[in-house]
């Protein structure tokens, strides 16, 4: 069972965001970039088959700023193999991001041909389109996302995928593989690599890097982004203000007031 | 012939999602601007009479494929795709939901189409259509438009009041024969919900944890609080994914919408996809080390610190309230 992996970077939103002069986009010269969130999730769903049914797994990254350390930490997680891709299109969108990768992983030997691709069932910017189905088509594979639990059976080739309904309800499904998987959770919490491992994988072993293949075509992307602001907003809390024991004491002095005590 | 507009009709087990009248509501009043007429799209198997809700539309264009009798991305979008060789509207709203998520962007991409996804509003300016996105965790909004039409768009929940997208009409019905290969996607079943945990649907006071909490071992501060109020405790998708609660606490896009009447948000940013699940409550406060957390924007009372040093004080204070009380 090969596996591939693509992984995503994206700015820090625990920290301020700034939008850039141009108003119409981010400012990404500084905050912290991170592992978007479910392809973390992603990353462990593809070391969990990979203990249980044995096989390999590659990570895929678009270059970013601090890709590397994330590339790193997967190395340290259990990653056979970590490939870069240099040179992207500066402010790629999701949709020209899926295309590039796609690029890739037709073209470069040992990813062509795996049984699964997981990433991500959505991140925080995809604007003009999710990666996981923009893979697929790109691919010319199935597709299914919101997932939560996956089982692949390399024999049938087919995999018992649980998609997410609201209300709780799970979907069970078979795909046909090899598929697109995008993952909302892993089983399992994300595993934690302590910083000691890390450093010792980034003397023992490297990140791949391969060229995004040049192109002359146009925007995939077809958007034209007029603005960006942070929200105004219409509401805003009433804050209180002081100590824990000031902030708790009025508090509970509301609730009194509402009948909620 | 006229221009039109359409909302795909979301429905699962048999019903019309809420959301689906919130995209009618936005699509009337799109369509209205435009000059073009609207029309609902329902794919489906023996769904038929679903249509009888849909009379906000002008039509409803129906497909009946048993294929279709489950909502699977790719077969939806392949009906689309088939669909959109025979009409051309000039854009078509999909929700954005755990049900839909996916049929959008892959009808973009098969059809080079533009997609706008986490649209929270659409207006028409100048004869054109712009979008506004929530985008990063809802601390960036976007102002959007496309370069060639048909537009994609897909609808975050709440748009507009689903009652806005009602109405007692019975719209026409325009049949559409669909012809779809075999998928390589079953649903095999459905799996529910564990039973016997508590239905935090039903509860009057819900105390929300987030990522705030930190770790598994302070839940019991939020459940001392619970308990000291009378209600329960409940989570944001990132408490939940750690394995700390049963799915069956989740507020939001995947688990439950609440309305309780208080809703303590301890830990929890606010997201977009959180907030659709609990921004109707009574009363809601927020704690959250973050001043600019989106979840100060629809809380009515917000407390700016670490939910670990607030829940304990908060837990005393109700102490000492309650003994101040009972000594009176």
């Amino acid at each position: 069972m090969n596996i591939l992996v693509v992984l995503r970077m994206v700015p820090d939103v625990v920290e301020e965001l700034e939008i850039a002069p141009d108003g119409k986009s981010l400012d990404l010269e500084f905050g912290r970039m991170v592992l978007s969130e479910s392809d973390d999730h992603a990353l462990e769903q593809a070391l969990l088959i990979k203990e249980r049914s044995g096989g390999t797994v590659t990570a895929l990254a678009l270059e970013a700023r601090e890709v590397d350390e994330v590339l790193f930490a997967a190395l340290a997680k259990g990653v056979d193999r970590v490939v870069k891709i240099t040179g992207p299109k500066e402010g790629a969108t999701t949709r020209e991001a899926a295309h590039s990768i796609a690029q890739v992983i037709s073209s470069e030997p040992g990813l062509k041909g795996a049984d699964l691709v997981l990433t991500g069932t959505q991140a925080i910017n995809d604007l003009d389109g999710l990666m996981a189905p923009s893979l697929a088509q790109e691919l010319s594979l199935p597709f299914l996302g919101i997932v939560t639990g996956l089982v692949p059976d390399s024999s049938a080739p087919s995999a018992v995928a649980v998609k997410e309904f609201p209300r709780g309800v799970g979907g069970e499904f078979e795909v046909a593989l090899p598929a697109v998987f995008g993952i909302q959770a892993a089983e399992k919490p994300p595993r934690y690599v302590p910083v000691a491992k890390v450093r010792a994988v980034m003397k023992s072993q490297r990140i791949d890097s391969v060229s995004a293949a040049a192109t002359e075509e146009p925007s995939l992307s077809l958007l034209l982004v007029l603005e960006m602001t942070k929200p105004q907003p219409t509401a805003h809390a009433e804050i209180l203000e002081g100590s824990p024991e000031q902030t708790a004491s009025a508090l509970c002095g509301i609730l009194a007031e509402r009948g909620l005590l | 012939m006229s221009a039109e507009y359409w909302v795909v009709v979301e429905h699962w087990r048999g019903s019309v999602s809420q959301i689906t009248y919130e995209a009618l509501a936005l699509g009337r009043e799109v369509a209205d601007q435009l000059g073009a007429s609207l029309h609902a799209v329902l794919l489906g198997h023996n769904a038929r009479e679903l249509a009888a809700t849909l009379g906000k539309a002008d039509s409803v264009i129906y497909a009946d494929d048993p294929q279709l009798s489950e909502v699977v991305a790719e077969t939806y979008a392949e009906a689309l795709v088939q669909l959109l060789k025979s009409r051309k509207p000039k854009g078509i709203i999909i929700p954005l939901t755990n049900v839909s998520l996916g049929a959008g962007t892959l009808l973009g991409a098969r059809l080079g189409l533009p997609v706008v996804n986490f649209c929270t509003d659409v207006k028409v300016a100048e004869g054109a259509v712009q979008a506004r996105c929530t985008l990063y965790g809802g601390k960036i909004e976007s102002r959007v438009t496309t370069e060639r039409e048909p537009t994609i768009l897909g609808l975050c929940p709440g748009a507009r009041p689903s009652e806005k997208g009602l109405s007692d009409q019975r719209p026409p019905i325009e049949d559409f024969a669909v012809s779809l290969p075999e998928p390589a996607i079953h649903l095999k079943k459905y799996i529910e919900p564990e039973a016997g945990d508590v239905d935090i649907t039903q509860q009057e006071v819900l105390v929300a944890v987030g990522r705030g909490i930190q770790g598994q071992e302070n839940l019991n501060l939020a459940e001392t609080l619970a308990k000291q109020l009378r209600g329960a405790v409940c989570a944001s998708r990132p408490v939940i994914d750690q394995g700390w609660l049963p799915i069956s606490r989740q507020v939001g896009k995947s688990g439950a919408t609440v309305k309780p009447k208080l809703y303590l948000a301890l830990g929890i940013s606010g997201a977009p996809e959180h907030a659709e699940g609990m921004k109707n409550s009574a009363l809601i406060v927020a704690v959250n080390t973050d001043r600019s957390a989106p979840i100060f924007n629809i809380a009515h009372y917000g407390i700016v610190a670490d939910v670990l040093e607030v829940l304990p004080a908060l837990s005393e204070a109700i102490e000492s309230r309650k003994g101040v009380g009972s000594h009176a």
